[in-house]
């Protein structure tokens, strides 16, 4: 057992300095009756490091890998390249196998880390401050609703039909424990957005009204007039990103008034993985500090006045207030958190224009060109790197028609909104800077051929 | 606006004994670092892109013009800034990290090459499901494991973290006792719980009572069955407790907890110490969440992620979230979603969080539960067991430890201040171990014990790296009975001296802001 380094000398003469005849002595306080005396029946017994790698490897293999096919998906998470030195980063042992920063002399290295994190996610959504991260874009916006609610003394919510369906489910589901309101719709397969309606239905009770950008269906509005409808009424904007990227081209949420943002960090540095682990951002204005939830990094000096960093503000937190803290959070998502500061750190103000440029630039040619296929319809008048058709036929067998052709086509709205008969035509397909001519080439001929 | 590479060093203190200054601040290995918006340039980047033409048409109007602040390094300056940076933190790849109820354990390293491997790390979380049958198959078997080793009904996989779990569990009792027509309004919680679980209680809408803990450090059964009536709805307790004690009367609480009609939340954060050697499902638990971060391995990172699924008795696993993976007659796996809930899971409380899980977590602890299996893993909490009770019984001559009496520790031992001269208390030897190079223990939990010590050494440390651990407490112990003040000084040779707190607090800093705007702001 690779694992452990007692050997059975040790474990005897160990016995033996704690007065023990056996290591049953030491579980005498398990019930006799809940005690296994022998090894739990139906599991295999310990296994080589070689022989496990062969079973994770061949679990391993019985996946379509994005990076082996033409790969168009995106809905809340896409596929970018990460450079090699971010997950070396990552793989660092001091950040590794570090713990939460509780002793900060020793724990400078995380800390100061977090510290740039806050600021680059700051900056990117236009806001004053960030917190040191939440577990995913999904809770991190439920986590909005909840602070706006503090903030306005408010139970309402109005959250746009462009706010991803998974990210609306978790609100649901957290608000039907919490008794909190929230207003909600389905999203139209049009060019337009339902900023007009949103504006309209801010009443005053309205605590948050929560718009994401860009929506569900890739399109783009501008915040400003949903900023100040909402602001009149006393309602704050809860702006949501589940494509950061993004904000290297097209203005931050913070610029046109959106009181909290909220994000999926997911997309810079930390790779697709199945869903999980992603990186939840947070950011808002200075004033609503002793709401935010979740950790915060701070700048102080130490005894001899060298600048240095702390966890802060944990006054807020269930460590310190238990039942009043203002969110139960008691981790956050820190290694990711170092994946998307690294490649940020490395892409810079430069390479993410770039990154933002070029994936813009891929998604117009892409939407061009599927959309001269006869009877395919572009739904967006504005999108960055995502966009939604509307096929003649329904989308969900479309894309595993296209599975079979080895190509993965986009996600079908029918997957995201299923039993819903105005959207089973619609396929949103993302495009990033990953994808290559030839990739553009098979998805327009398997999309062409499931058509025909 | 400009982002200055401002030349920043740290002052070194002219008076410093014994200690030369140097120009650059740094002391030979110990390298100080800017921070990155003192290094980088807004027109430097470490990526090679082509510049791309955009005409603007399709972003609304809406281009980002203005500078966003964000400086760039190249490739082996960004390396350095992080390698350095990474220098400055502990960690337990350097040493013993005895951080009592974090469970600090060796991270394999063939996990974090079993999680990159590309069908788990670079698949997307709604392709098609035949086209996911191999990541979908390794949720499902760790799924089989977490419900073997805990002997309970169901499992939810996706919640995010420890606490994630908590909320999950709490949710599910909410949903059964709604479903029964009987909505109850208060959580019991004992006063030596971790602070997350008043505070997922509350979040869950309940009102939090404590129940107070008896003189052995347990759970006081009598004081718990006066306080058991139609309004409690769960009493949620840590077993092994936070002050490492088994709780002996565990079966008796939870028939009186279900005898009042409500149900017995366990907080899992200890699964380790009793792993492979007790079932939770015969101790009468209905829900606990498993932190996959402590007793199977996956690693820290700093503060996350973790993961926290959570097994779920008869009663409860109806009202589990969505979704979840199932396995098929035909062999193949399905997860289950919105859609076909109604048929299959009609009762799911809902969704916590958009997608799956934590898979990278998941390969990581199956890849750990295969390779220790089902004999290791009970090694596991007998060496985490043994090594707990060697540290309790090698250091209880020279600290207070105040359940010494009561038995035997499970995988960590309490010790707290009681003793030492005037002045000194925990945190004072705690940053005195630092210097020894040494992780201090959690310090000042759980809030029972007086200037409590925790001490959790776990199963991966070798009786060699102990008995070192020992030789420097039983040092600093004395020390501090002795009234040696110069522990207040300490740590002195870790990169920074004891950290203001309170400034930090008092005038928050949480962001860089470039000199000329900090003046500004003044």
């Amino acid at each position: 057992m690779r694992y452990l380094p007692l050997s059975d000398t040790d474990r005897s003469q160990m016995l033996q300095a704690v007065g023990a005849k056996s290591i049953d002595d030491l579980f005498v306080d398990v019930p006799k009756a809940a005690r296994l005396d022998g090894l739990i029946e139906g599991l295999p017994l310990h296994a080589s490091e070689l022989a496990v790698e062969r079973h994770m490897g061949a679990l391993s293999k019985n996946n379509m890998v994005a990076g082996e096919v033409p790969f168009f998906l995106g809905c809340g998470a896409y596929r970018h390249h990460v450079p090699a030195s971010v997950d070396h980063i990552i793989q660092r042992g001091e950040f590794l196998t570090s713990y939460t920063p509780y002793q900060p002399e020793i724990a400078q290295g995380t800390l100061q880390m977090l510290f740039e994190f806050q600021t680059q996610v700051a900056r990117l959504f236009g806001c004053d401050i960030a917190n040191a991260s939440m577990y995913d874009g999904s809770t991190a916006c439920w986590e909005a609703i909840l602070m706006a609610g503090r903030v306005t003394r408010r139970e309402k919510a109005i959250l746009s039909s462009g706010l991803h369906p998974h990210y609306v489910s978790v609100c649901k589901t957290m608000a039907k424990f919490t008794g909190d309101a929230l207003a909600t719709g389905l999203p139209l397969l049009s060019a337009e957005t339902d900023a007009e309606q949103m504006i309209a239905a801010i009443d005053d009770q309205t605590g948050a009204v929560v718009v994401q950008y860009p929506d569900i269906l890739g399109r783009i509005t501008d915040l400003t007039p949903i900023a100040e409808a909402a602001h009149s009424k006393g309602a704050l904007l809860i702006a949501v990103v589940t494509e950061p990227v993004a904000l290297g081209l097209i203005k931050a949420p913070g610029e046109m008034g959106a009181d909290i943002v909220v994000g999926e960090g997911q997309s810079i540095g930390v790779g697709l993985q199945f869903g999980g682990p992603y990186v939840g951002l947070l950011a808002c204005n200075d004033k609503f500090v002793r709401q935010m939830p979740g950790r915060l990094a701070g700048e102080t000096v130490d005894a001899e006045g060298k600048r240095g960093f702390v966890l802060t503000l944990s006054t807020r937190e269930q460590h310190i207030r238990r039942e009043k803290a203002t969110s139960n959070i008691c981790t956050s998502s820190v290694l990711c958190a170092l994946a998307f500061t690294a490649h940020l750190t490395l892409l810079g103000e430069k390479g993410l224009r770039q990154l933002a440029s070029l994936n813009h630039a891929r998604a117009c040619e892409v939407a061009d060109r599927l959309a001269a296929i006869p009877g395919v319809e572009l739904v967006n008048s504005s999108f960055f790197n995502e966009f939604t058709l509307k096929l003649p036929v329904e989308a969900r067998p479309a894309v595993h028609d296209m599975v079979e052709k080895g190509v993965l086509g986009g996600v079908s709205l029918g997957r995201l909104y299923p039993d819903t008969a105005a959207l089973a035509n619609g396929l949103v397909i993302a495009v990033t800077e990953t994808v290559t001519d030839e990739d553009i080439g098979a998805l327009d001929a398997a999309l062409r051929e499931v058509l025909r | 606006m400009t982002v200055n590479p401002s030349g920043w060093r740290p002052t070194t203190p002219a008076n410093e004994e014994g200690g030369a200054q140097t120009v650059t601040g740094n002391r030979a290995l110990q390298l100080e670092e800017p921070l990155l918006f003192e290094r980088g340039r807004l027109d430097q980047t470490g990526v090679d892109l082509p510049d791309a033409k955009v005409s603007g048409q399709r972003l609304s109007g809406l281009q980002r013009n203005r500078d966003i602040g964000l400086p760039g390094l190249s490739e082996p300056e960004m390396v350095r800034h992080y390698t350095r940076l990474s220098r400055q933190n502990y960690a337990i790849d350097l040493g013993l990290f005895p951080l009592g109820s974090c469970t600090m354990k060796h991270n394999p390293r063939l996990n974090e090459k079993v999680a990159r491997m590309p069908g788990f790390a670079d698949v997307h979380p709604l392709q098609p499901q035949e086209t996911v049958q191999g990541a979908l198959q390794v949720i499902n078997e760790l799924a089989f494991w977490l419900l073997d080793l805990t002997g309970m009904h169901g499992v939810a996989m996706s919640p995010k973290a420890g606490a994630h779990g908590e909320l999950c569990g709490l949710l599910c009792i909410r949903s059964a006792l709604e479903a029964r027509g009987d909505p109850r309004e208060v959580v019991l919680v004992p006063e030596s719980a971790h602070g997350t679980n008043p505070a997922t209680a509350a979040f869950a809408g309940y009102r939090v009572e404590s129940i107070p803990a008896n003189k052995a450090g347990r759970v006081d059964l009598e004081a718990l069955k006066a306080r058991l009536g139609p309004d409690v709805a769960a009493v949620m307790i840590t077993n092994p407790n936070t002050c490492g004690l088994f709780e002996p009367d565990m079966i008796a609480i939870s028939q009186a907890v279900h005898a009042a009609g409500a149900f017995v939340y366990c907080d899992g954060a200890n699964f380790n110490a009793i792993v492979g050697k007790v079932r939770p499902g015969d101790l009468g638990i209905d829900a606990m969440h498993i932190n996959l971060h402590k007793t199977f391995s996956t690693p820290h990172g700093g503060g996350g992620p973790g993961s926290g699924p959570v097994v779920l008795s008869e009663a409860l696993a109806p009202f589990g979230p969505l979704p979840f993976v199932a396995r098929m007659p035909d062999g193949t796996y399905k997860l289950v979603e919105e859609e076909t809930a109604g048929e299959e899971h009609p009762d799911a409380f809902g969704r916590m969080t958009a997608f799956h899980g934590q898979m990278g977590m998941f390969t990581r602890a199956l890849a750990y539960i295969l390779s220790h299996g089902a004999d290791g893993l009970r090694q596991v909490a007998e060496d985490a067991v043994l090594n707990a009770n060697y540290v309790l019984r090698s250091l209880q001559d020279v600290l207070d430890a105040p359940f010494a009496k009561s038995g035997p520790c499970m995988h960590e031992a309490i010790f707290s201040d009681k003793g030492f001269a005037e002045g000194l208390s925990t945190i004072d030897l705690a940053k005195a171990l630092i210097d020894e190079g040494f992780h201090p223990m959690t310090m000042y939990f759980p809030l029972v014990v007086h200037g409590a010590m925790l001490v959790e050494p776990t199963e991966t440390e070798s009786k060699a790296a102990l008995d070192q651990f020992i030789a420097a407490m039983h040092s600093i112990a004395e020390r501090a009975k002795a009234g040696d003040q110069s522990l207040k000084a300490a740590p002195l040779y870790a990169p920074r001296r004891r950290l203001d707190e309170t400034l930090a607090a008092r005038k928050p800093v949480l962001v860089y802001r470039e000199p000329e705007q900090a003046k500004a702001a003044e």
